[in-house]
């Protein structure tokens, strides 16, 4: 008998993506779904998809879900939790989508303390309408409404948001991982798992902050994009876990 | 029977969205509304439901969204400037067929404009109200009681058609105190929620969206709510006729200003002028043919509202040029008194002759 090695994940439709060439965004949606699979819980599982690229992630991950308006997939994942508490809410959310127009339902939604776990893909662009500046875009970044670089003085600055919702009482795990690298990738799931765990558990609120390449939305090779993942982002957005439930100790 | 209490309009919505079977509520303060969620707020636990109350109106009308996804009864209220924040929710909340009742205790416009009563907010609720082709089933109370018997039809009817429900009602009936009965009624016979997210256990998946990037695809989901929208029309106007039949002139009006009418018809009928009214209940779907049969009886009617001319549209496209349409409207939070209302239908008698 042959045994398996390499199988795709059962909480995924066998189908190709939509996503660019070198796009975050598929590996991010492969762990998601082995996350899910690992703890036997897809037909307790319901996802609040996104606007932006990610809009689509219900064709491709096998469980109920909902789509949500731009920003809102917290308030929507609250509605849907407080009605069925056994269910495991989770939210997939981009830069623009969870860092700008949403800010107020992720703030409020961690600091209710929310028992749902969001993935968010901070991939510093927003990459569906085509490349514009997103809160997260870093310092020096040029995009199609910051043509000369954002400054400080013009934009402001990149929003790091798992520190901002690290200091809320009401967020039990937030950590920020990167996708740019396979070692990298086995960190990210490993933090996918713990905020899983957290939901699971009933200890509240979670969230993962994915850098991730977008190597269309950044004008670049599918190739040179996860080395500015390495050499740009990831010195404005340090990696590490930024809250941990009370019994655990933070790995930075 | 039930027996009668004495209740606010603003916690008998509260009373009323419970007995109908509503254990969510998700909203935000506003004034003049803000006894339904203080309501609420201590009734939902005590029937094992959940209350709560958002950072911002648009978070609430999401929850809303999330709940009836879910499956839930579920409400949020709000007043005009409120109401505009969730326009955007009620939109998608529309294109993804969702049950859920919202009610709208009005207030005087535009901006912040003030907290007394006004009937500005009906084009908003009946026309759309946000972006994109969507009707909402709006129902307008002119007493306590009404108030309550509609809030809980709202539910039923939000579930026959998965469709959001709008009570339009004012700052008068929702800070008012009148006696009311709850009365108890067999449920309606609803189809199962077999399209709700719950987990896909042994079965499909289910999903909850509004997204139709095939033009061929979302023409034939707008089509598909426009034929909601006519059988609303076919089979849930409901309309008030009152003392119309030997009447010579018609009042038009809902919500309070329509008690207010009745005083005046009372007092016109005792000179002699035989007036007589009719009230929409529902604005959307509106009771156009009520108003083409009336047209063909009398060759005035008055309509009168809490805002400079409305409803005075749809009372138009009813009568269609076979009566003369007249308006009186009080604005800013200014309520059209009895007199003035007598003196306007006086004023139309005379110029009969």
């Amino acid at each position: 008998m042959m045994k398996v090695v390499f199988e795709r994940p059962k909480s995924m439709f066998p189908v190709p993506t939509h996503y660019c060439p070198g796009c975050g965004h598929g590996i991010v949606h492969r762990l998601l779904a082995e996350v899910i699979d690992e703890f036997g819980i897809r037909e307790r599982v319901v996802g609040v998809a996104p606007v932006g690229c990610a809009v689509l992630i219900y064709n491709y991950i096998n469980c109920d879900m909902y789509e949500a308006a731009h920003g809102r997939a917290p308030a929507i994942a609250t509605g849907c939790k407080r009605v069925h508490p056994d269910l495991i809410l989770f939210t997939y959310q981009g830069d623009g989508d969870l860092a700008s127009i949403g800010t107020a339902e992720i703030i409020h939604a961690a600091n209710r303390g929310e028992n749902i776990t969001v993935l968010f893909l901070n991939n510093a662009v927003y990459g569906m309408t085509g490349g514009q500046m997103a809160p997260t875009t870093i310092l020096g970044q040029r995009t199609t409404t910051s043509p000369l670089g954002r400054s400080p003085k013009r934009e402001g600055y990149p929003i790091r948001i798992a520190e901002m919702l690290a200091t809320l009482e009401g967020a039990t795990y937030i950590a920020r991982v990167a996708v740019h690298n396979p070692r990298a990738i086995i960190a990210a799931k490993k933090a996918l798992k713990k905020a899983f765990e957290v939901q699971i558990n009933g200890l509240g609120f979670s969230l993962v902050e994915f850098l991730s390449p977008c190597p269309t939305g950044w004008g670049m090779s599918s190739t040179e994009a996860p080395k500015w993942v390495e050499e740009k982002m990831i010195p404005s957005f340090p990696l590490g876990e930024f809250k941990v439930p009370k019994s655990e100790k933070s790995v930075k | 029977m039930g027996e009668k209490v004495l209740i606010t309009g603003n916690e008998a919505i509260g009373e009323a969205a419970i007995r109908a079977g509503c254990r969510f509520f998700f909203g935000y303060p506003i004034t003049p509304q803000n006894k339904i969620p203080e309501y609420l707020s201590y009734r939902l636990p005590q029937v094992g439901g959940c209350f709560i109350q958002a950072e911002s109106e648009i978070a609430a009308i999401y929850m809303v969204f999330g709940a009836a996804g879910a499956g839930a009864r579920v409400l949020t209220s709000s007043s005009g400037p409120g109401i505009s924040l969730k326009q955007e929710g009620i939109s998608y909340i529309s294109a993804a067929e969702l049950p859920c009742v919202i009610v709208n205790v009005m207030r005087a416009g535009p901006g912040l404009g003030g907290i007394l009563p006004s009937q500005s907010d009906y084009f908003q609720a009946t026309k759309g109200g946000g972006h994109g082709d969507y009707h909402l089933l709006v129902l307008a109370p002119s007493t306590v009681q009404e108030t309550v018997n509609l809030v809980m039809d709202a539910f039923d009817l939000a579930d026959k058609y998965r469709n959001p429900v709008i009570v339009l009602a004012d700052g008068y009936i929702g800070q008012m105190m009148e006696p009311v009965e709850f009365k108890g009624r067999p449920p309606k016979e609803l189809s199962a929620k077999d399209w709700t997210v719950t987990g896909a256990k042994n079965r499909p998946r289910n999903l909850i969206k509004s997204l139709y990037l095939d033009p061929e695809e979302l023409e034939q989901h707008n089509l598909k709510l426009h034929r909601k929208y006519l059988e609303m029309a076919k089979n849930d106007v409901r309309v008030e006729t009152y003392l119309t039949d030997d009447a010579e002139i018609i009042i038009a009006a809902y919500g309070t200003v329509a008690r207010i009418a009745k005083t005046a018809i009372k007092i016109l009928r005792e000179k002699g002028i035989k007036v007589g009214m009719v009230r929409p209940i529902t604005v959307f779907p509106f009771p156009y043919e009520t108003f083409t049969e009336i047209s063909e009886k009398v060759d005035d009617i008055l309509v009168v509202e809490m805002s400079l001319g409305q409803m005075i549209e749809d009372v138009k496209l009813g009568v269609c040029g076979r009566a003369n349409v007249h308006f009186y409207g009080r604005v800013g939070g200014m309520v059209p008194t009895y007199d003035e209302i007598v003196r306007e239908i006086e004023k139309i008698k005379r110029s009969q002759v």
